[in-house]
């Protein structure tokens, strides 16, 4: 939190400094070019670039000063050169239009790059076509804010990520618009930051990526469409709350996939129409509440080992398997959650239904060994066999249950 | 043919059994739509129902008819018009009063309910179209039944069997067969396979609306470009027809060559 | 008119029609005779095109009617049961016969009035008795003029009153020069109103010819006796008795 304030401090007062200058940079100004503007700025100066084409290769900004575009200036690296790298601290940089950066094998370039800087803010600017958009290393106490990365990425090797963070702490990520891309927010040892109301979309592997991160959180952002939603790996402490993963179908498609995870909290996330609504591999003491998982081929695939994970008050709707679990022994505990697929009754009028309900299907069972007899979903064959396996449970572990069903759906404001 | 079928229509959808098959749909779909609220959850549960039920009543419906209307078929044949006229009018005629019945208790309900609007319109479309295909293929293997057996009892007992074994025992027999060669490519074989039963094509085509997301988890190429794209839905409709088309066919051939 | 030459059917293994031949050439009222199962309604079936003979032919109007229907143009049919489609109404059935025929009937609002069926036309024919359903059967049958008329027990159900007006009636059709081909069991029936017997046994034809060369021909005064004699004349050659079932079910229909 106090990262935050010091960010908006930062920014609010950076630009009213009274000493601070403005060079203005038009092709037909006395500064035509954003290098030499550069040259002859001291801290705290603002650059106004103008509206325009610029094309200088790599701009290196070894100064804190703030680079503002007016009209969306166009800065183009002409498939051959990293834009913006930035290694001074308190740099600002905003309104922009980067392109054309260039894919490249042998070195990581990006649209902007921020190395080793802090107290930096990179605001509504437009990167298209820039290989990696943002990229941040050894950074800290900075800010993404309103940035649309679009990219074309069509091969997973030859493409990066829209905003990566490498080696990072106290940074926000906010109200950007990231697609097209391998990933589209990367985290590796990242620490303390934020992830707020982005939309990542058409990335080829991940919506959003943690990797060895600790003390993040992710609010209200939405995945569509991703290869899978976001994958949380090797991390502690992530907070996931009220974000969206919807449509990412894939063989090995996920909304969320989670790979020893522990102590998280997953609420009020709507998981729609993903063919793994949240796929958890070896995560303990999670806790899954007040999500809504609609239309998911799997709502929770559990594998490898999940213990004293907590599912309580979730919305399960119309999802093709509510759960499905690979191991036979199971301490989780499901409680109170809505199931559309639970036909029991509630005599005693409580609210909660009479009858356990048992998420987990022997069809489930029979699709995991034979993934071909899923084009027998449905069948009344099926439904016999589900319904026999229900009464004399051979396969299927009868210990999962959740013992509260309800009755009625739960009511969400999303 | 066209006069037959009017006739024949407006016998049957007066006759006590359409009022109660349609009732019977109505309120099914009504209580549905009163008791769990959500759209997507109505569809589902109807899918089941009328994936079972319609084939069931269609057949029925077609053996009875025919046993029914015998003797006043003889009195059709005397008139001046062909055979396969006065079959394919009354087949014709009970394959519709069928989807009408369908139609009015199934749709009835959900426009009262406001389908129009509500993303499940195409999947509720397709559960129409579905049921709408499965009465006229079902009707049709009826009638073929009741014109190659005389006898009530075994036009009637076969009929059945037929149902059961595309509604549930084709289904094991296919799941039996899944999980013994699980060894082997089975991909082709498992859309091949349900291609031949017209109550399996039917729920795939449901499928590719309700599960796509699951069925899109399929590591096979086959079964991911099949159900994956447009050409699924095509190839299955197709067949669908070719199904309505198949028994049709056997009808007119048992019906030219019949002794009454 | 009809021509049959060498007419085989069988059913299965049970031989019906064992080579028929003959004509109706005059117009007439010919009663078809025989216990069940000598081929009587066979014999009618296989001219209406119903079923199918494996061998011979038959001719309407000189021509094969073989894979033909609008020769049936010309020939009206009076079924045995008359069952008709539960929900329709009789108004209803009566113009669906006048739409397959395609041609306005002669003589309906005549029959209507003859068998007192006006207060029934808008009922549906599920609710009607059986005598009044074969009322109905009977104006479908006479409503076109056509000049055959084959009748399959046409006095079923029928009360006195309505008997003696189809009696006048076939006298009248008689009297237009038509043919009229009629099977029954009604033994009276058939001396009141037939100008010629066809009687058959076992897929044959037994007999034929006029009433009168019957009782000659079996020296007795009475055509049920008569047809006693053919059948008891049967049993001498039958082993299994079957002539004599026969002839106790001939005579206890009448």
């Amino acid at each position: 939190m106090r990262n935050i304030i010091t960010i908006a401090v930062l920014c609010l007062f950076g630009g009213l400094k009274a000493e601070a200058r403005t060079i203005t940079v038009c092709p037909s100004c006395s500064f035509s070019g954003i290098k030499q503007a550069l040259a002859a700025a001291v801290e705290g100066d603002v650059i106004l670039i103008k509206k325009g084409e610029y094309q200088e290769g790599n701009i290196i900004v070894e100064k804190p000063v703030t680079l503002r575009g007016e009209g969306f200036p166009v800065l183009d690296g002409q498939n051959e050169a990293e834009v913006l790298t930035i290694t001074a601290n308190n740099v600002v940089v905003e309104g922009l239009d980067i392109r054309n950066v260039g894919a490249s094998y042998l070195e990581d370039r990006a649209g902007i790059r921020v190395r080793k800087a802090k107290g930096f803010s990179i605001r509504n600017n437009r990167l298209n076509n820039t290989f990696f958009g943002i990229y941040l290393e050894h950074s800290a106490s900075g800010a993404i804010t309103g940035n649309k990365i679009f990219g074309e990425a069509v091969q997973e090797m030859s493409s990066g990520n829209a905003i990566h963070l490498w080696y990072c702490k106290d940074i926000l990520v906010e109200n950007n618009h990231v697609r097209g891309h391998r990933d589209g927010i990367y985290l590796e040892f990242v620490d303390n930051s934020k992830i707020r109301s982005n939309i990542s979309e058409y990335n080829l592997r991940y919506g959003l990526h943690f990797m060895f991160s600790n003390n993040d959180d992710y609010f209200r952002n939405t995945f569509r469409r991703n290869g899978a939603g976001v994958a949380v790996m090797f991390s502690r402490q992530i907070n996931m709350w009220e974000n969206k993963f919807e449509y990412n179908w894939g063989q090995a498609s996920y909304g969320l996939l989670l790979k020893e995870i522990y102590d998280a909290e997953i609420r009020d996330n709507t998981f729609r129409e993903n063919t793994i609504g949240i796929y958890v591999e070896g995560s303990n003491r999670l806790q899954y509440r007040r999500n809504e998982f609609i239309r998911n081929g799997w709502a929770i695939k559990m594998s490898g080992g999940c213990l004293d994970n907590i599912v309580t008050a979730n919305n399960f709707l119309n999802n093709t398997f509510d759960l499905s679990l690979n191991s036979a022994a199971n301490n989780n505990t499901f409680d109170g959650n809505y199931w559309s697929s639970y036909n029991g009754y509630d005599l005693n009028r409580d609210g909660t239904g009479d009858v356990p309900y048992q998420p987990v299907k022997l069809f489930n069972y029979i699709v995991n060994r034979t993934p071909e007899a899923m084009v027998l979903l449905r069948s009344l064959f099926v439904d016999l066999l589900n319904f026999s396996e229900r009464v004399s449970p051979v396969f299927t572990p009868a210990n999962v249950a959740d013992n509260r069903p309800l009755m009625r759906q739960l009511a969400f404001k999303r | 043919m066209f006069k037959i079928l009017k006739y024949s229509f407006f016998d049957l959808t007066r006759s006590r059994w359409a009022y109660i098959y349609t009732a019977f749909f109505f309120l099914f779909t009504v209580s549905l739509l009163w008791l769990s609220g959500g759209m997507s959850k109505v569809v589902i549960s109807l899918m089941n129902v009328i994936l079972v039920l319609v084939p069931l009543i269609a057949t029925m419906f077609g053996v009875m008819y025919y046993y029914n209307s015998r003797e006043f078929t003889e009195l059709l044949l005397a008139q001046p018009i062909r055979r396969t006229t006065i079959f394919f009018g009354q087949y014709l005629g009970l394959a519709l009063s069928l989807s009408i019945s369908l139609l009015l208790g199934v749709g009835l309900p959900f426009v009262l309910y406001g389908i129009f609007g509500s993303p499940e319109v195409w999947n509720f479309m397709m559960l129409l179209i579905v049921g709408v295909f499965l009465s006229f293929i079902f009707s049709a293997i009826a009638f073929f039944i009741a014109l190659r057996n005389e006898n009530h009892i075994k036009g009637f007992g076969l009929a059945i069997l037929v149902w059961l074994f595309f509604a549930v025992i084709y289904d094991g027999l296919f799941l039996l067969a899944l999980s013994l060669f699980s060894d082997y490519p089975l991909e082709q074989f498992a859309i091949g396979a349900s291609m031949f039963n017209p109550i399996d094509l039917s729920r795939v085509l449901i499928l590719l609306k309700l599960d796509i997301s699951a069925l899109m988890g399929f590591t096979g190429a086959v079964i991911q470009k099949f159900l994956g794209t447009a050409l699924g839905m095509a190839v299955s409709l197709t067949v669908l027809s070719v199904w309505v088309i198949l028994p049709a066919w056997g009808i007119r051939r048992v019906a030219n060559h019949k002794d009454f | 008119m009809i021509t049959i030459e060498n007419l085989h059917k069988s059913f299965g293994r049970q031989e019906v029609l064992r080579g028929i031949s003959m004509a109706f050439d005059r117009p007439g009222i010919y009663a078809i005779l025989g216990p069940n199962g000598s081929g009587k309604t066979t014999l009618i079936k296989s001219i209406l095109g119903m079923a199918l003979p494996e061998k011979g032919r038959i001719e309407f109007q000189g021509q094969n009617i073989r894979g033909r229907w609008d020769y049936r143009r010309k020939i009206d049919y009076l079924p045995q049961i008359a069952r008709f489609p539960d929900n329709l109404r009789v108004r209803e059935l009566l113009a669906m016969i006048q739409d397959i025929r395609g041609e306005k009937p002669q003589a309906l609002g005549r029959l209507i009035e003859l068998f007192s069926l006006a207060p029934f036309l808008d009922k549906s024919l599920g609710k009607l008795s059986g005598g009044t359903r074969q009322k109905v059967n009977l104006v479908q049958a006479f409503m076109y003029d056509s000049p055959v008329l084959i009748l399959d027990e046409p006095t079923n159900g029928l009360d006195p009153v309505a008997l003696l007006r189809l009696k006048a009636l076939l006298r009248e059709e008689k009297d237009k020069g038509k043919l009229l081909l009629i099977t029954t069991h009604i033994m009276s029936f058939v001396e009141e109103m037939a100008d010629e017997l066809v009687f058959l046994l076992e897929g044959h034809i037994h007999f034929r010819g006029t009433l009168d060369s019957l009782k000659e021909q079996y020296k007795e005064t009475n055509l049920e006796r008569a047809i006693a004699r053919i059948l008891e004349g049967e049993v001498g050659f039958s082993t299994n008795g079957h002539g004599k079932e026969a002839a106790r079910i001939v005579l206890q229909r009448k």
